[in-house]
């Protein structure tokens, strides 16, 4: 009986296990055993060689693609700041900034050196401002862009939150010191129209600033910053400050002004006229036009494919030089002398 | 009534408190406090209940929380800001949780760990406070984001605390519970658990039963109330100690009995007490007494491996770092704002509204800046570092009590890791420390072998000797085709057939001693303790042999000689015996397979059925017991002297080697076998007898009864004296060798340890006799080795003495030291040294003794160190780690073997990249941290972080944390039966190489370049232009993004670059993070914009369809990687590690295809060691060719001596000549 009982068990178990063994049982089994099937690479030579010299190869022609993209990109850039100051205030450019009296336009024309498709995005580029300060930031309430007035926390706008007692809309210091140099453009006579729409993301537009929040009690105070804003326009339409509120990473950054939407020519002559309204001369930045055409890689930098290339050249390079010493010094794959109890006692 | 016994004999001492209590105090910030405050308690707990004081210091660090609580209370009630109080509702939410976490800590840790209690508490509190630190406008960060990670990281390791806690509180409660009989009245006796115990109770223990207290022992089943006690997890001896009750209590052998028992015990009178923690091997008894202490009163430390040690002095100097480059951004801060005052018009500085940005007082806004720098570099220390260590442990230790190779059969048990926290430093150990009982061998003697006459019985080869043969022979085979290895076409074929003989081979050299005990013991199993086939003997062959009479009398000395006592079993005719130790059992056990069974002992005569040679026939012969000469360490032997039934006296002796010098003529042949078994391990007795004439006898016996009757302390010289006096002119019969059966595979594994590198010493509370037995008989020991003996030969000095005594062990180590300095042939002569606990702590009481111990011990192959105790095991245990600095393995059974355990570094082996997982931690927090700081460069130093808050907190809880657990758990170099066959490759980790200085340093630099290229690529491509078709510019959530992508990529893939061995699980867990990093982008920026800002539709509507994204982050990458990369490369293929040429030879198949080099790379990777049974055959090969080369040339001049060889090379000459 007894002898039965306990000869029926192990079979038991057996037919149990056969069936677990397929699944979770016998990952469990080789996990825990650290027998898991597994791919053990060994850097040979071979591979080695073949790594560096793959890489160089895409390397390659991925640089010369984005470098050429990069290279038909046509753009003009033209710093004003200087220029745009009449010669009496180029002493004191900060008195001729800071005087309303005195009329900040200016113009220039310029050459266009080469075919440039439309859209041509017109730029302005600062430089030397901090526009990623932390203070500055900060200095914004997103709700209240989105909601208006019916947010009342604006604390983290200070000092621009409040003016005689009443929020400010929109709030914070970014706001208030929005860029208001503007530019037009002609051909000859022909006014070149910038399409000053669509220049914002298009969820900034639709989804963080409010279809229903009309700037309110803007540049009211005893400092004015920077641009006024029509108090009939919702915030959502203001595209010059949904752009600026897009806090740039580095204190060089271009912003997006509008687009020209017409071709223009090779040895066109164009003039800008613009209103030099915009006080950098007090912290000694610059500003600059620019104009550029774009492709699918964006706008005009040699930087990534120059790397590209020249990553891609070394790694050949490092290649063919693996290539050599394995050539002419080989280590064999898996020679016993160099194992440390086949050197120690040579070199001890 | 029972009175109570004195009290407890293991009291800790005061002193060893308060330095506990005080390292405890000095473990938390307020240092002064926590000692005042536990002073005052201390009187109150009398009783050094250490929970209490835990809960006292716990108490201290909730009081603290708690004032830092109140403080913030009174801050931000009297503030009517809105979003400060919002503020510090999460704050005070989090001051809950914590606190809820410190109740929670002290009710898990009241009956245990009081040790990492403080170290834990202010952990919490400092967390509290950075959390709330963080919550001020101080921080860069959004309040939830820096306390979702923390809550997650103390949450986890105070899960993980918890868990360990509640086992060991299972643990506690399943000892405390233990059953036993107690009295409760009447006569009747009942099961009580052991903590319900009090002093004065009646308990009844049987046979085999631990107890758990110190008892007086009432009475015994024995008539004359002896009892045998183990106290083996006291002192370590395994020999049985008899006990004997008192006359008056003798009586008390019913139950009823107890019924009107009434007693009053005066304390001093000498009890006989056994003590807690002893096993009683024989008989009821009924006793009282509680309260006893022997505890191990050392103090449980702290086990932190040396990784980890170390891990901390990386942790500092990141935090170094991380305070150099925040005093680098509060000083740029305080001087971007002081000169960017009234010019930088737009971010109006002079308004003052902002305490970090103010120009006028730039102090205070450099320092608000430094310690908000602080919070922002934070990423630089790895937080989920001690997580992921965490949990890369436990998988570890799950993985060790997993292994199917470490599973034993016959328990069904398998290995169990108590504690995750030293798993790496397995890699590491230097040097083994071992028990021997338990440990080494099972307590169970064999009888193996006996020379009686001068013949030896019971098999001549030993395992050793064939071994060596074997090997010699191929060895020779091997030369021989090393020779012929031009031939190439032979070569293969020969190479093949030498492979199959070689594996062979190895397989016996290596399994033999495991395996012939094993089929002995298979065939043997009937008896068991009896081990011996000799076809002489056995079956009662002896009685055709030629020298009956002195056979008898062999016998007649294994059957009488000694202190056991028969136990009948119902079973067959069988009889099995009780003896103070397992050799006396085991030679019972012999003369009754003999045919000399001993059956009957009382208080005055002995009864042996003899097998009578000349009828066939067994006897019934009763002897009379007329003395017992015990055993003493000086005579080191012990007799009887008995009558038999005809009144004839004689004289039993047994005792050591030294007894063979009465032999005649059979003394050389004795002496011979004696020194043969010893050097198998066995442990050898020799036997001698001698009949008295009755008038001699009676003399004598006067004498010796005056000795006896002596009282005082000349009495043991007298005894000694008067056993000496009768102790010659022995006859020698012959010597007996008996085998401490080893633990199966000791020998092998011994052997192993020794080859890769480790050294082992044994530490055993045994006699040095049993001790150095141990040693040879698992191959520590060999003859040919210089032994260095330190021993004291008196157990109590007097102070002068002691000086005396220390003197001489000083000249003696200096002497030794000279030998081992001076000799030459140090390969040739290995030292072991072997000393005994008295001269060990004499060695160990002196700094300039202890050094010079040290230093010689060091130097010793092997060192046996018996007769210690459990203190003093601690005690060289730490002296050894202290005076080395190496990584120490204690391995022990017992509870003596505790204090040991706690004091060494650690407790079994697996291989792992120790410290890479470390390492890799720092290169990632590198990587990423200084991105961050980098970037506040180029923002005037404010303090503004370049990436999206929650990208943050991804980083070390989600992104990258997870691939670090598949590289500390799943990856193998190679794999264990390699590591195996190479036990040379252990050495690597010995020398600790993953985790050197240069390589930390190593992999910072990689840190520091791999920020510096995912940075400055970046910038480089993302700025100024735009990067999209559609003329948009980047701003910081762009170039955030694409960094952190970059990143993400780099650290990922940088671990798919060091890990070797890819199972699916390190894909999974490697690629998955990358995934998973896309997957949260994406659903991050599909929340509404309140919760996203500026995240918000970034992947799918901004960066995600730029192309410009992805080839970046390629380019980056591969720059990235490319400096690691390339070192390893040049590395592997120039400057190759043994496991890489191992990978190698692996992976071509080497092993397979080529087995001469695979083996015999093998062979060379062993060591050249002077320990273990390769050593052994080392020695003996060398012995054997000597004595080749001694008859070779011994041959040689005889023949090149004889005339007529010189007459034939004469004549050579000659005809050459002509």
């Amino acid at each position: 009986m007894e002898m039965d009982g306990r000869g029926s068990r192990p079979a038991e178990i057996e037919t149990d296990s056969v069936s677990l063994q397929q699944g979770r049982s016998k990952f469990l089994y080789q996990f825990t055993q650290k027998n898991l099937p597994a791919c053990k690479p060994v850097l040979s030579p071979a591979w080695v060689i073949s790594i560096f010299f793959v890489v160089g190869v895409i390397f390659i022609p991925v640089g010369i693609v984005s470098l050429h993209a990069s290279q038909s990109v046509v753009e003009i850039v033209y710093r004003y700041d200087a220029e745009c100051v009449p010669e009496p205030f180029r002493i004191n450019k900060l008195a001729y900034i800071k005087d309303d009296s005195i009329p900040k336009n200016c113009s220039k024309s310029l050459k266009i050196p080469k075919h440039m498709k439309a859209p041509i995005y017109v730029y302005y580029q600062l430089d030397n401002y901090y526009q990623n300060h932390r203070r500055y930031v900060k200095s914004r309430n997103d709700h209240q862009l989105l909601h208006g007035l019916n947010y009342h926390d604006t604390s983290s706008c200070a000092p621009e939150d409040v003016n005689h007692g009443l929020p400010i809309v929109p709030c914070g210091l970014i706001a208030w010191s929005l860029f208001n140099d503007t530019y037009s453009f002609f051909r000859g006579i022909d006014e070149l129209k910038v399409n000053r729409k669509n220049i914002a993301w298009k969820s900034d537009r639709d989804h963080k600033f409010g279809k229903q929040v009309y700037p309110f009690n803007f540049q009211n105070g005893t400092l004015i910053g920077g641009a006024n804003l029509d108090p009939n326009i919702p915030l959502s339409d203001q595209e010059d400050l949904i752009v600026w509120m897009r806090t740039s990473a580095l204190p060089t950054f271009r912003k997006l002004y509008g687009r020209i939407e017409e071709d223009l020519d090779a040895d066109d002559t164009i003039s800008v006229e613009l209103l030099n309204n915009y006080n950098t001369y007090s912290f000694s930045g610059s500003k600059k036009l620019v104009l550029s055409t774009s492709s699918w890689l964006g706008g005009h930098n040699n930087f990534l494919g120059l790397a590209y290339i020249s990553i891609g050249a070394s790694f050949l390079f490092i290649a063919l030089v693996f290539l050599l010493l394995h050539v002419n010094n080989p280590r064999p794959y898996g020679d016993t002398t160099n194992l440390s109890w086949n050197w120690k006692p040579m070199s001890g | 009534m029972i009175a109570a016994i004195s009290p407890s004999l293991g009291h800790r001492e005061k002193p060893e408190i308060e330095k506990h209590l005080r390292d405890l105090c000095s473990q938390t910030n307020k240092t002064k406090e926590c000692w005042t405050i536990i002073k005052s308690e201390l009187t109150r707990f009398n009783d050094t209940d250490y929970s209490a004081v835990t809960g006292v210091v716990i108490d201290l660090a909730i009081a603290k929380a708690d004032q830092i609580h109140d403080e913030l209370n009174r801050l931000f009630n009297g503030s009517t800001d809105d979003k400060l109080k919002y503020k510090y509702l999460s704050c005070s939410k989090n001051y809950n949780d914590a606190n809820r976490n410190l109740v929670l800590v002290k009710r898990n840790f009241d009956s245990n760990d009081y040790r990492n209690i403080p170290v834990q508490i202010d952990d919490t509190i400092e967390e509290l406070k950075s959390s709330i630190l963080s919550v001020t406008p101080l921080s860069p960060f959004n309040p939830v984001s820096v306390i979702a990670p923390l809550v997650f990281v103390v949450g986890i390791s105070m899960l993980k605390e918890a868990v360990e806690d509640w086992h060991r509180f299972l643990q506690d409660i399943k000892v405390n519970s233990r059953k036993v009989k107690v009295h409760i009245g009447n006569g009747l006796f009942m099961h009580k658990s052991w903590q319900s115990l009090l002093v004065g109770d009646i308990v009844k223990v049987t046979k085999n039963e631990y107890f758990p207290s110190d008892l007086l022992l009432l009475s015994s089943s024995y008539e004359d109330g002896l009892c045998y006690v183990e106290t083996m997890n006291l002192d370590g001896e395994t020999n049985l100690k008899p006990k004997r009750s008192l006359e008056t209590t003798l009586r008390l052998d019913e139950d009823s009995e107890f019924i009107d028992f009434k007693a009053t015990i005066h304390p001093p009178t000498r009890l006989q007490a056994p003590k807690h923690g002893v096993r009683i091997r024989c008989g009821d008894l009924h006793r009282t007494g509680y309260e006893s202490g022997v505890r191990n009163s050392t103090r449980s430390p702290s086990k932190r491996s040396r990784v980890e040690r170390k891990m901390d002095h990386v942790i500092y100097l990141l935090f170094g770092m991380m305070v150099l480059i925040s005093l680098v951004s509060a000083v740029g801060s305080a001087y971007f704002t002081k000169s960017g005052s009234f010019k930088i018009w737009y971010l109006r500085f002079d308004d003052n509204v902002d305490d970090l940005f103010n120009p006028e007082d730039f102090m205070v806004s450099g320092l608000l800046q430094f310690v908000r720098a602080l919070i922002l570099y934070g990423y630089l220390i790895p937080i989920s570092l001690y997580v992921s260590i965490e949990v890369v442990k436990v998988l570890q230790a799950m993985l060790i009590n997993k292994d199917i190779a470490m599973y034993d059969e016959s328990t069904g048990k398998s290995v169990e890791a108590r504690t995750s926290n030293l798993n790496e430093e397995l890699g590491q150990v230097e040097m083994i420390l071992s028990d021997k009982t338990g440990t080494l061998t099972c307590n169970q003697m064999e009888f193996r072998k006996c020379s009686i006459e001068g013949i030896s019985y019971g098999g001549e080869v030993t395992e050793v000797d064939l071994a060596a043969s074997r090997r010699m022979n191929i060895d020779v085979e091997r030369y021989r085709y090393s020779l012929d290895g031009s031939d190439s076409t032979g070569r293969s074929i020969e190479m093949f057939d030498l492979s199959t003989g070689d594996g062979s081979t190895e397989k016996d050299v290596l399994g033999m001693a495991g395996n012939s005990r094993i089929s002995n013991a298979r065939k043997e199993s009937v008896v068991k303790g009896f081990n011996f086939r000799d076809g002489r003997l056995t079956d009662r062959m002896w009685i055709y042999r030629s020298n009956v009479s002195d056979m008898i009398m062999f016998f007649r000395v294994m059957g009488l000689c000694h202190t056991g006592i028969p136990v009948e079993e119902n079973s067959k005719d069988k009889i099995t015996y009780e003896a103070e130790s397992p050799e006396e059992v085991a030679f019972l056990i012999a003369a009754q397979e003999f045919g000399f069974k001993f059956c009957q002992r009382t208080q005055s005569t002995m009864v042996l059925q003899e097998l009578d040679p000349s009828s066939g026939l067994e006897v019934k012969r009763e002897y009379k017991l007329l003395n017992l000469l015990e055993f003493s360490s000086s005579r080191k032997r012990m007799s009887v002297i008995v009558s038999d039934e005809d009144g004839e006296i004689f004289l039993f002796c047994k005792g050591a080697d030294e007894l063979a010098d009465y032999g005649r003529t059979y003394q050389q042949a004795t002496v011979l076998h004696l020194s043969n078994y010893a050097e198998d391990g066995l442990r050898t007795m020799v036997f001698a007898y001698k009949k008295i004439g009755v008038s001699e006898y009676e003399k004598w016996s006067s004498v010796f009864a005056k000795a006896k009757a002596t009282i005082g302390p000349e009495r043991d010289e007298l005894l000694e004296d008067a056993s000496e006096m009768i102790e010659k002119d022995l006859v020698l019969l012959g010597a007996v060798a008996v085998e401490d059966k080893l633990q199966k595979g000791v020998p092998e594994c011994i052997d192993k340890l020794a080859q890769a590198g480790l050294k082992i010493w044994l530490l055993t509370g045994d006699k040095k006799e049993t001790a150095v037995n141990i040693g040879f008989a698992c191959s520590l020991l060999r003859h040919d080795m210089e032994q260095l003996h330190l021993c004291s030969i008196k157990e109590s000095l007097s102070f002068q003495q002691m000086k005396d005594v220390k003197e001489e062990i000083m000249s003696q180590l200096q002497r030794y030291k000279q030998m081992m300095i001076s000799d030459e042939n140090r390969k040739d002569a290995p030292f072991a040294l072997v000393v005994d606990g008295k001269a060990l702590e004499l060695s160990m009481s002196s700094y300039d003794v202890r050094n010079q111990f040290l230093s010689v011990a060091m130097n010793c192959d092997v060192v046996i160190c018996c007769r210690v105790s459990p203190k003093q095991k601690a005690l060289i245990t730490r002296r050894v780690k202290e005076y080395s600095g190496k990584t120490i393995l204690a391995i022990g059974d017992g509870a003596n073997d505790v204090g040991m355990i706690q004091e060494a570094d650690i407790g079994v082996g697996i291989s792992g990249m120790e410290g890479m997982q470390i390492l890799y931690f720092v290169y990632k927090n590198i990587a990423f941290g200084l991105t961050l700081f980098y970037y506040n460069i180029f923002t005037g130093f404010s303090g503004q972080d370049l990436y999206d808050d929650w990208y943050m907190v991804m980083f070390n809880v989600v992104l990258t944390s997870l691939p670090v657990i598949s590289l500390g758990v799943l990856e193998q170099d190679v794999s264990s039966d390699i590591c195996l066959k190479f036990p040379a490759l252990y050495q690597e980790g010995q020398r600790n190489i993953s985790f050197t200085w240069k390589r930390i340093i190593g992999w910072i630099l990689n840190g520091i370049l791999a920020s510096l290229s995912v940075f400055t690529l970046n910038i480089y491509i993302l700025t100024p232009s735009s990067f999209d078709e559609n003329g948009h510019v980047a701003d910081i959530e762009h170039i955030g993004t694409i960094t952190y992508t970059s990143i993400i990529w780099t650290v990922n893939s940088q671990i798919a670059l060091i890990i070797s061995h890819f199972t699916w699980i390190s894909h999974f867990l490697i690629w998955g993070s990358i995934l998973c990093w896309y997957v949260f982008l994406y659903a991050y920026g599909l929340l509404p914009p309140a919760y996203s800002e500026n995240v918000f539709h970034i992947f799918t509507d901004q960066i995600g369809p730029a192309p410009i994204y992805w080839i970046a982050t390629l380019l980056v990458v591969v720059v990235s990687l490319f400096p690691h990369f390339l070192h390893v490369v040049i590395q592997r293929s120039f400057f190759p590690m043994d496991d890489h040429i191992i990978q190698e030879m692996k992976y071509s198949g080497t092993d397979v295809d080529d087995t001469p080099t695979w083996l015999r790379e093998q062979e060379k990777s062993k060591q050249l060691t002077q320990v273990g049974y390769s050593a052994r055959v080392d020695a003996k090969i060398r012995h054997l060719k000597e004595q080749l080369h001694r008859k070779r040339k011994s041959f040689y001049l005889s023949v090149t001596n004889s005339p007529i060889y010189k007459t034939v090379t004469r004549r050579d000459i000659t005809t050459i000549h002509d």
